[in-house]
């Protein structure tokens, strides 16, 4: 078809967590402009396995930029060259004919390769586990005014809540940073008057956690900001710093 | 661990240092900038050399000196020290990683930035404090301060340095001067634009003083 185009793929293989890795080119032909980036890699692996070689691993869930899966380091960039979306969401036309794409996996020696552009990201999880959460049953849906919240928390909470757990802010951050994904966990609660009573502890435990997975530390570049596909803003960061600070000064403990 | 180590170990905590030590870094460079500006009264030094006679011999002004060497300290140390656990955070690098996409280059680079200010440190520490402090070419009358820069800032190489020297304060303060009260948690839809504006001017302001000075007395605009 006209307008289809042919690029060549420059992506990371690697055979298992402790393989060392390399960059392989692949050639792709005929591509529409209306594929999304992964139809893109369905196209090729399914070359990759009528040749008989292994299929290039990569993690992909709803395709519809909503779970937070797909994670390609794309030519520099989380997520690919354009703003706000997820890779699943990256659409052929935002290349050119002839154009050379790298593709890698996140990088951070918290998100350890398991294969190809599969990344391990427990860290995230267990980062939850330390506190991401609420203890009790809250039961449920109140009478309207019985929990009286402010429209700016409540709405400044669902901005927080908006993160997938992609870790496009890890893979962009020049120090692999934590702070934006973790910063966002804990200001969707420490908003809500549900999230309240635990909230010293909550972020004690989760920075703990963060600290302990090798994360590294923040130094406001705001790459994370940019690159977030749900436009998770640094104010949560800042946030979570004066949780922090507050809770080690302050609390009994 | 008792919760003093716990805070000051924990990444935020260490960030909370350099915010810290940064902003009280910060408030020396106002000082140190209004005391040299006496120079600009082009009275050949006189009331110049008065404010440096009062800050070399002012105990509570001692006193600070020594806080201001801790903090300085502190500052280097605490900032290597992160430098190395930032970059042991990623122990495979991207094949290419687009970093102007998404942030300004200083702010990616205050490492470098700050060890070209250390390096200049070394060299104006050497040039000033040493003579004064260490020498009695001051202190007893033989020399002012004033002719000591005079001195100094005759030698166009020095001009160099210290004019390259003021553009790396320049850009570690426009990322730092912002950075430090994000990382002290004040994030306000109210006065985080007036502290970037003020971070922006300050840190083109003060640079620019003080690069003025060595050039000034080098093409003689000061006698
Ligand atoms: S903060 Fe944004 S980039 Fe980071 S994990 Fe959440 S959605 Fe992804
Ligand atoms: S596959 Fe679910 S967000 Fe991309």
């Amino acid at each position: 078809m006209s307008g289809n185009m042919n690029l060549t793929l420059k992506v990371w293989r690697q055979k298992n967590s402790n393989a060392k890795g390399e960059l392989v080119d692949f050639k792709v032909n005929d591509i529409s402009p209306d594929m999304s980036f992964l139809e893109m890699f369905d196209v090729l692996n399914e070359r990759l396995v009528s040749e008989n070689t292994d299929p290039i691993a990569f993690d992909h869930d709803c395709r519809e930029g909503i779970c937070g899966m797909c994670s390609m380091f794309i030519d520099g960039r989380p997520h690919g060259p354009k703003d706000g979306i997820t890779t699943c969401q990256l659409h052929m036309r935002s290349f050119k004919d002839g154009d050379t794409i790298t593709v890698e996996p996140w990088r951070a020696q918290a998100f350890p390769v398991i294969k190809d552009l599969v990344v391990d990201r427990t860290a995230f999880d267990r980062i939850i586990a330390a506190g991401g959460y609420i203890s009790v049953n809250t039961g449920n849906a109140q009478d309207a005014n019985c929990l009286p919240i402010s429209k700016d928390n409540a709405d400044e909470s669902f901005a927080a809540a908006a993160c997938i757990g992609c870790g496009a802010c890890v893979a962009t951050c020049k120090n692999a940073s934590a702070m934006l994904f973790v910063s966002a966990k804990v200001s969707q609660l420490a908003l809500l008057p549900q999230g309240e009573p635990e909230k010293q502890s909550r972020v004690l435990n989760m920075v703990a956690q963060m600290d302990a997975e090798g994360f590294g530390s923040c130094t406001n570049t705001g790459a994370c900001e940019a690159e977030c596909p749900k436009g998770i803003s640094l104010s949560n960061i800042a946030r979570m710093n004066r949780e922090y600070l507050g809770a080690q000064f302050c609390s009994e403990k | 661990m008792n919760w003093v180590t716990k805070t000051f170990t924990s990444s935020i905590g260490q960030k909370f240092i350099m915010a810290i030590t940064g902003l009280f870094l910060i408030s020396f460079l106002l000082v140190h900038c209004f005391l040299n500006a006496l120079i600009f009264f082009n009275d050949g030094g006189k009331i110049f050399d008065k404010g440096a006679e009062f800050m070399a011999t002012n105990p509570i002004i001692r006193v600070v000196e020594i806080v201001l060497f801790a903090g300085l300290l502190l500052h280097i140390i605490r900032a290597y020290l992160l430098m190395n656990k930032n970059n042991k955070s990623r122990p495979v690098k991207y094949a290419v990683q687009n970093g102007k996409a998404n942030s300004k280059w200083y702010s990616r680079s205050m490492g470098l930035l700050g060890t070209l200010l250390l390096m200049f440190l070394i060299v104006h520490l050497k040039h000033f404090w040493v003579v004064s402090r260490f020498t009695d070419e001051i202190s007893s009358g033989k020399e002012t301060l004033f002719n000591e820069m005079k001195e100094v800032f005759e030698n166009p190489m020095v001009i160099v340095v210290y004019t390259l020297a003021m553009f790396s304060l320049a850009y570690h303060l426009m990322h730092g001067f912002q950075s430090a009260f994000q990382t002290l948690g004040f994030n306000h839809k109210k006065y985080t634009p007036l502290i970037k504006s003020l971070g922006l001017m300050f840190s083109i302001i003060i640079p620019l003083i003080f690069a003025l000075m060595p050039l000034a007395m080098h093409f003689n605009f000061i006698k």
